[in-house]
């Protein structure tokens, strides 16, 4: 493995890292624009310039591999000025619109001029003008004026999603971004072109105007939208509420994890957050009371569940839990069957999906908890507990997430629930079901409490809490907790992490995990191999030839 | 004159068929070649001190032994006839009076790397010689020169300059945008479709069957001591016999205006790009230079393609210097930032200029921003800019000066 020194300090990388990671594990940043780990070397924003000894002058570190012994120097005074005139040359035909540009807070234009570049402009003359605010697909809008041509988004279409629809059309100062004729940006991950656009040429036609970047704040989190569980961090908006028609989460976007996504997640994940601030939320608890939901106090409606769960003998009672639900409060209702000696309890429902896995990360099976519900033991017969109750032998259903009139479920379900006494469902946001609940108990959705999901191949990742739960809406296995301790059961906890401490005292796939131990990487259950992202499919074999 | 070696069947009355090509002892080159060695091949280019004849002026033979020995794919022999430095029109006169010249290089240059498939990418405005090479390329199929082990594939450009730059011509043959690739990999070890790849220019393959027939020293002995042969000069502009003249490349740039003719117009130098349009200006007192690689180079400028331009007194410089402004800017493929950026604005200033709103800070700051590009790029195509760029306005500043209001 080659040896070297970057600015005076020395270290050993894997032969062929090349200059800009060598530095990168100094905690040295080397400044560049075309430069992206996932995608191949450009080397043509010609910003990466460093020094390296007995070279005659400043060299691309993107391109430059470490070798034994080399000497690298990344802030000479011959590289500052480099530096300062990539710079001035990114902004020649730059607008300079900031003040009404989306990327201003989080530009790189912008970082950089202020830590390298620092000259006043010598550019006099008409800059050169291209199209502006032009939709490339559903959920990207370009602006060719501010782009500096880094072309990481057309490497993206060719070696990530290999779809190929971008490309650089014209030449000189006249080069810009475009579709290829007949083509749209509609893959799956286009949304991943806006986050690795350097400036504010792409921008994400759902999050553009809705709030300034520097009033959100980040959480890291991982995906609810699939069984892949794609790292994320949430961007929330708290300090300017009236903004963005009030929707508190802003947008998701991909944090990297080479054990499960890489830089990337698809869009289906990242515009699926629309439920967590939408008017179907349930923010108080409710009884049905002369054919009409009526809010109530939390104290009587948690009376009302247990005081039917003590009254009935366990066979009249169903659980159809869902793998919606964290490992938590998946175990908290293992808890509540264990405690009550219930075995009608499911999860899933009983048709198969109707979606199909895409070709990269994306998964059938929208849930982020099947692999968890599996290895907690509520694998139960969901079809069973339906035909028990159209047979009239369930007195008390308790559903949580599901819409059992919906997708998956049998047509004649709703006979099943008329003949059900009480139900009882819980869940973050109403549908056609919850007009059929007796009792209506508001759960907070995954952005507003902690947990943990286990992903398809057996990966156990944190999510947390990043705004205050709706209304009064609690987590799941706050819920469960507080019917069980009505039950006369010693309370397990106030937290997720006390719940989930249970539950690998007890589920032996979970045994050792801590929440410390997972991280903010994942950590998998025992028995599975470790992971790592799938191969993009713009580099499998046979994808169509790239640069 | 020197003897002519490539010129040598111009004036023959159907000189671009292969029975006048051979009439006149064509393939007896080939014929020996194939009795040699490819690595003894490689050592006889060598010894004949030819370099690139296409700008870079690198040596041929040294550029030929870069191929891995390891190498065990297929190897490709590009031929860049996307001719396109302003002033420069030899190669075209090669592929369309003496084609078979070059197939015969190719077949040479083939056997000593070891290509099996040549490619020869002709510029897209050369349609007459792009007629005459396909129908030679034909002719020595039929002929069974071709098609026994080498193959020839022609392939049209689309009228990029940046094409004629060999990783551009690379990309834009592979089907790709005609972006020059960043280097390394260098083609020699990674070129066209991923495979080790030589490229050389119409002329300097050309000057190939004649090293072979006559032998390096021979060939070494027509030019100077750092480079062999003749080599075919383009003159254009204020001469009074402007055309292609091939001499040794011993010749000084005074003797070649005078070969040419002499100044015309005014009949009074003033100043002469002497290696087509990105080599720097020479005043009208610089011009006792040998016209070679090494003879340039001290003089502060660079023989590139050979491409003569003469400018009398007559002649503006500062509008000069916006012709190339404007080509640069036009041709910049946009690839590298600085390039793709500052051609345009350099343009925009020089326009100016010349439109008599420049400020005299102007000049500064054209002179700054090229030195600032300079050296930053994948290619050398923006060498080739500023080369201009200073020289123009430096020589001739007064010029300039009288333009500007302030």
């Amino acid at each position: 493995m080659p040896k070297l020194t970057i600015d005076g300090k020395e270290i050993e990388v894997e032969a062929g890292t090349n200059l800009i990671e060598a530095a990168r594990r100094l905690g040295i940043e080397v400044p560049h624009y075309c430069y992206h780990p996932g995608l191949s070397i450009a080397g043509q924003c010609r910003l990466c310039m460093v020094d390296i000894e007995k070279a005659p002058r400043p060299t691309i570190a993107c391109n430059t591999q470490a070798t034994d012994g080399m000497v690298v120097h990344t802030q000479t005074d011959r590289v500052k000025e480099t530096r300062r005139s990539m710079m001035e040359f990114h902004l020649i035909n730059h607008p300079l619109d900031c003040p009404v540009c989306d990327q201003a807070g989080e530009c790189w234009l912008q970082i950089y001029y202020m830590k390298h570049g620092l000259y006043d402009p010598r550019m006099t003359d008409e800059k050169v003008h291209k199209p502006k605010a032009v939709p490339l697909g559903s959920h990207v809008m370009l602006d060719a004026e501010r782009c500096i041509l880094c072309s990481r988004c057309v490497r993206f279409c060719d070696e990530i999603t290999g779809t190929g629809e971008l490309g650089i059309f014209n030449r000189g100062d006249h080069s810009e971004i475009g579709l290829f004729p007949g083509q749209d940006l509609e893959n799956n991950y286009s949304g991943n072109v806006v986050d690795i656009c350097p400036v504010g040429a792409l921008t994400d036609r759902d999050f553009r105007f809705q709030v300034r970047v520097w009033y959100l704040d980040s959480t890291k989190s991982v995906c609810p939208g699939c069984a892949r569980g794609c790292n994320i961090d949430v961007h929330v908006n708290r300090k300017r509420p009236h903004h963005a028609g009030g929707r508190r989460v802003a947008r998701l976007k991909p944090r990297f994890n080479a054990a499960v996504n890489a830089w990337w997640i698809c869009d289906v994940g990242r515009y699926g957050f629309d439920a967590v601030d939408d008017v179907t939320r349930v923010a108080l608890p409710q009884r049905r009371a002369d054919g009409q939901l009526a809010d109530i106090d939390w104290s009587e409606a948690l009376a009302a569940v247990a005081d039917a769960l003590r009254r009935l003998t366990p066979d009249e009672i169903a659980i159809l839990a869902s793998a919606q639900q964290s490992n938590e409060d998946l175990f908290a209702i293992k808890r509540l069957c264990e405690q009550r000696g219930i075995r009608q309890v499911a999860f899933r429902s009983p048709a198969a999906p109707a979606t199909a896995d895409d070709d990269f990360l994306l998964r059938a099976d929208r849930n982020p908890n099947t692999r968890g519900a599996e290895l907690i033991g509520l694998d139960g017969d969901a079809a069973g507990v339906l035909s028990a109750a159209r047979a009239g032998r369930i007195k008390l259903l308790w559903v949580f997430e599901h819409d059992l009139l919906g997708a998956g479920w049998p047509a004649d379900t709703a006979q099943a629930l008329e003949r059900v006494e009480t139900l009882v469902w819980s869940g973050a946001n109403h549908n056609a079901t919850t007009a059929r609940a007796h009792h209506v108990l508001p759960l907070a959705a995954w952005v507003e409490r902690d947990g943990t999901f286990t992903n398809f191949l057996g990966r156990v990742q944190r999510f947390r809490a990043t705004v205050e739960p709706l209304g009064e809406a609690l987590a799941g296995w706050d819920v469960v907790g507080r019917v069980l301790t009505a039950q006369g059961v010693p309370a397990t906890g106030t937290r997720a992490e006390h719940w989930f401490r249970e539950l690998t005292k007890s589920v032996v796939a979970f045994a050792g995990l801590t929440y410390q131990a997972i991280g903010d990487g994942g950590a998998m259950v025992s028995g599975a191999a470790a992971t790592t992202a799938p191969l993009p499919p713009g580099r499998r074999a046979g994808a169509k030839a790239t640069a | 004159m020197a003897e002519r070696v490539l010129m040598r069947n111009f004036e023959r009355p159907n000189c671009h068929t292969l029975a006048v090509y051979r009439e006149h002892g064509g393939y007896a080159a080939w014929d020996k070649a194939r009795q040699i060695e490819p690595a003894a091949l490689v050592e006889e280019v060598k010894h004949s001190n030819l370099r690139g004849l296409g700008g870079a002026g690198f040596p041929t033979g040294a550029k030929w032994s870069f191929i891995p020995k390891s190498h065990t794919g297929p190897v490709y022999l590009v031929v860049n006839a996307d001719e396109g430095e302003p002033g420069t029109f030899k190669d075209r006169y090669l592929l369309e009076k003496d084609p078979h010249a070059l197939i015969e290089g190719m077949l040479i240059a083939a056997r000593a790397i070891r290509a099996a498939l040549g490619f020869v990418y002709v510029r897209g405005e050369y349609v007459q010689p792009w007629r005459r090479f396909s129908a030679a390329v034909q002719e020595a199929y039929e002929a069974g020169l071709l098609g026994a082990g080498f193959d020839i594939v022609v392939h049209r450009g689309a009228g990029a300059y940046i094409c004629g730059e060999e990783t551009g011509l690379i990309s834009s043959l592979e089907g790709k945008k005609g972006w020059p690739k960043v280097k390394p990999p260098f083609p020699a070890i990674k070129g066209a479709f991923a495979q080790p790849t030589i490229v050389n220019n119409v002329e300097t393959l050309a000057c190939v069957p004649p090293i072979i027939s006559r032998g390096a020293a021979w060939f070494a002995g027509l030019g100077t001591k750092t480079q062999g042969g003749t080599r075919m000069y383009s003159v254009s502009g204020r001469v009074k016999k402007p055309a292609v003249y091939e001499t040794s490349v011993s010749i000084t740039l005074r003797q070649l205006i005078e070969l040419a003719g002499g100044v015309s117009h005014s009949g009074r130098l003033k100043a002469v790009v002497p290696g087509g349009g990105s080599a720097p200006i020479l005043t009208a007192d610089e011009i006792d230079v040998v016209m070679d690689v090494d003879g340039l180079k001290a003089a502060g400028s660079m023989i590139g393609s050979a491409g003569v331009i003469v400018l009398d007194e007559s002649a503006s410089i500062p509008e000069a210097l916006m012709v190339l402004a404007r080509f640069y800017a036009h041709e910049s493929c946009g690839q590298c930032t600085p390039c793709r950026e500052s051609t345009g604005w350099i343009y925009k200033m020089v326009h100016r200029l010349v439109d008599g709103h420049g400020r005299k800070d102007d000049l500064d700051t054209i002179i700054d921003v090229a030195k600032r590009g300079a050296g930053t790029t994948i290619c050398a195509f923006y060498d080739g800019a500023v080369g201009p760029y200073i020289s123009y306005i430096q020589k001739f500043r007064s010029e300039f000066e009288a333009l500007c209001r302030s």
